[in-house]
């Protein structure tokens, strides 16, 4: 859903963001530098994923999670119920990539410091959070554009 | 200049929807060995859909990706309908054509302006576009305006363009806002000019990589067709029932590899927008084929970066075909048509903008007891490795970030989520 609010908000967010670590946007990725804050989407599906979050806790002075995977671990965490049998059938695929047992929600691997659950995620809330952020950054916020394409 | 004897490691490509990396070794001035290898971790969505309701399938299925969610939900539905024998209306059809083509308009548009525009340019990102430059910013504007037609398109169809929430087995759950048409319709009139000035800006890439394909796609009947037909056409002409597609793909184990990669009938081959021109060139809209003649001449093709001009024709095509539909249809409220049967066996194949995108359901007292998704990007996982191993072969002489990037420029000419994935290229170079 980012990429439909780039259709209206593109220009807006260049103005107010600038995009340290963006691997949507650029191939020159900064993964040492500090982050004002740090919008992380998905659930730890693996060991690596975790290294990877907490390394962007210690980066960030805020975390926002985004989206239903990071708020709840749903859907990516629907093996963690279930049945044996079902176990069973991916077993040699979680042996042999050496899967964790459980995927956890970003939430529960780090603290975060905002939400925006939806699976997408909920356009308001996002911009919302957003400005919200700005204002506590002491910048102005984004003026919303008319044509609000969340449904 | 490289060493005869080099090896380099492309790695933790993390992206949206997962992870790729490539590792390659030269001996003697030989590739000696290239692994384009898709690591996503499995979350074992056809085994989470088991015993679910299949009426719940192709929304949860949906979650797969969210680029093509859309398409996810577009081949379930085919699919379980067809396994509890409903024949949806053929007003039901027409929405279903206009998701479909406002998904095209919109992902294409997508890779082509935030993932290869930068490429065209000589640009790291679309961020680095220049702003007080009035070209720069009007293109991207105009191109902005495209995709968001696409969008909007989306949302009058099917109620969002992730995830649409409006699309269910048997129809859909609620009926179109009507009174929207007049503005859908100006604005894809006002978005049509710019798709073909894409076009144009395409057509003078000269970005190339040839090699004889083969290529798959599906065929319609008088139009051309990513959704309803049930024929595909083989790159040498052959037309085979969609009920084929299964048998003549080997599923080719990768030890090294989170996903399956595939042959067809014992070759690697590529699904893709290229596949569909070339097959299919025939069938695109009069107006397509008039206002994108000189780019057309291009087709049939062998260079792989002709892909993204094919998208960009493909936009057009998706334009027009809409207005056409959206000026002949009176559309009404129906109720979902209810399934024929609790238990059977159905496909679904369409064409989701990356390619042929397969699902297989098998009902049992209308819960799924089997699943099985193919998606384009594990179709053409042996195609791109192949390529890329060509590529590296013929730029020996290049330097580890030239190299690199021409990797990069390849893989990102393939499709959208392969696009992704390239932009989280990490290259090292480790010289024996």
């Amino acid at each position: 859903m980012f990429a439909e609010l780039l259709n209206d908000y593109f220009f807006e967010f260049k103005k107010h963001f600038n995009f340290i670590d963006a691997a949507t946007f650029s191939s020159k990725r900064d993964t040492q530098s500090p982050l004002d804050i740090a919008f992380i989407e998905g659930a730890a599906n693996s060991d690596h994923d975790v290294v990877t979050m907490l390394k962007l806790r210690q980066r960030a002075q805020k975390v926002v999670a985004i989206g239903s995977c990071a708020c709840t671990g749903l859907p990516s965490a629907q093996r963690n119920t279930f049945t044996p049998e079902q176990i069973a059938a991916i077993q040699p695929i979680l042996t042999k990539f050496n899967y964790p047992d459980q995927i956890k929600p970003l939430t529960q691997v780090i603290p975060v410091d905002a939400q925006v659950p939806g699976c997408p995620m909920n356009l308001d809330t996002f911009l919302a959070t957003v400005n919200q952020l700005l204002v506590d950054f002491g910048h102005a916020p984004i003026v919303s554009k008319s044509s609000t394409i969340n449904h | 200049m490289h060493q005869d004897n080099f090896s380099f490691s492309l790695n933790q490509i993390t992206k949206i929807e997962g992870h790729a990396s490539l590792d390659v070794t030269v001996q003697g001035k030989t590739v000696t060995q290239c692994r384009f290898t898709i690591t996503d971790f499995k979350r074992f969505y056809t085994k989470a859909v088991e015993a679910k309701p299949a009426a719940a399938a192709p929304s949860l299925l949906a979650r797969i990706c969210g680029t093509c969610s859309n398409a996810h939900i577009l081949a379930s539905l085919k699919a379980v309908e067809a396994a509890l024998g409903i024949a949806v209306t053929p007003l039901t059809q027409v929405r279903r054509e206009l998701v479909n083509a406002g998904m095209y308009i919109r992902d294409h548009a997508l890779h082509l302006v935030v993932f290869v525009l930068p490429d065209v340019y000589n640009l790291d990102s679309i961020l680095d576009f220049d702003e007080t430059n009035p070209q720069q910013r009007s293109l991207l504007e105009n191109l902005f305006k495209l995709k968001a037609a696409g969008n909007h398109l989306s949302i009058f169809a099917g109620g969002r363009s992730v995830h649409a929430p409006d699309l269910v087995v048997g129809g859909f759950n609620r009926p179109v806002n009507s009174s929207s048409i007049p503005n859908l319709i100006q604005e894809l009139q006002a978005a049509r000019p710019l798709a073909v000035q894409l076009v144009d800006l395409f057509a003078q890439v000269n970005f190339t990589f040839e090699r004889n394909h083969r290529f798959l796609a599906l065929r319609g009947a008088d139009h051309y067709d990513y959704l309803l037909s049930r024929t595909l056409k083989t790159h040498d002409d052959r037309l085979l029932p969609d009920t084929q597609y299964r048998e003549h793909l080997q599923h080719v184990v990768i030890p090294h590899s989170h996903a399956s990669g595939y042959q067809f009938e014992g070759f690697d081959f590529m699904v893709s927008s290229l596949a569909r021109l070339n097959l299919n060139q025939d069938l695109l809209q009069p107006r397509t084929l008039k206002d994108c003649a000189a780019a057309l001449k291009f087709f049939p093709s062998v260079n792989v970066y002709h892909n993204n001009l094919a998208q960009a024709i493909e936009i057009v095509d998706a334009i027009d075909y809409t207005l056409t539909l959206l000026a002949k249809t009176q559309f009404v409220q129906e109720a979902p048509v209810k399934s024929a049967r609790p238990t059977g066996d159905g496909i679904g194949l369409i064409e989701a903008p990356r390619g042929i995108l397969y699902h297989a359901a098998h009902v049992v007292d209308s819960k799924i007891d089997r699943y099985e998704i193919i998606v384009p990007t594990g179709q053409n996982q042996i195609n791109i490795e192949n390529d890329l191993k060509t590529l590296i072969q013929n730029h020996l002489d290049l330097d580890q970030l030239a190299l690199a990037h021409e990797c990069e420029k390849l893989i990102r000419a393939y499709d959208p989520c392969m696009s992704c994935a390239s932009h989280f290229l990490k290259f090292k170079l480790h010289r024996h």
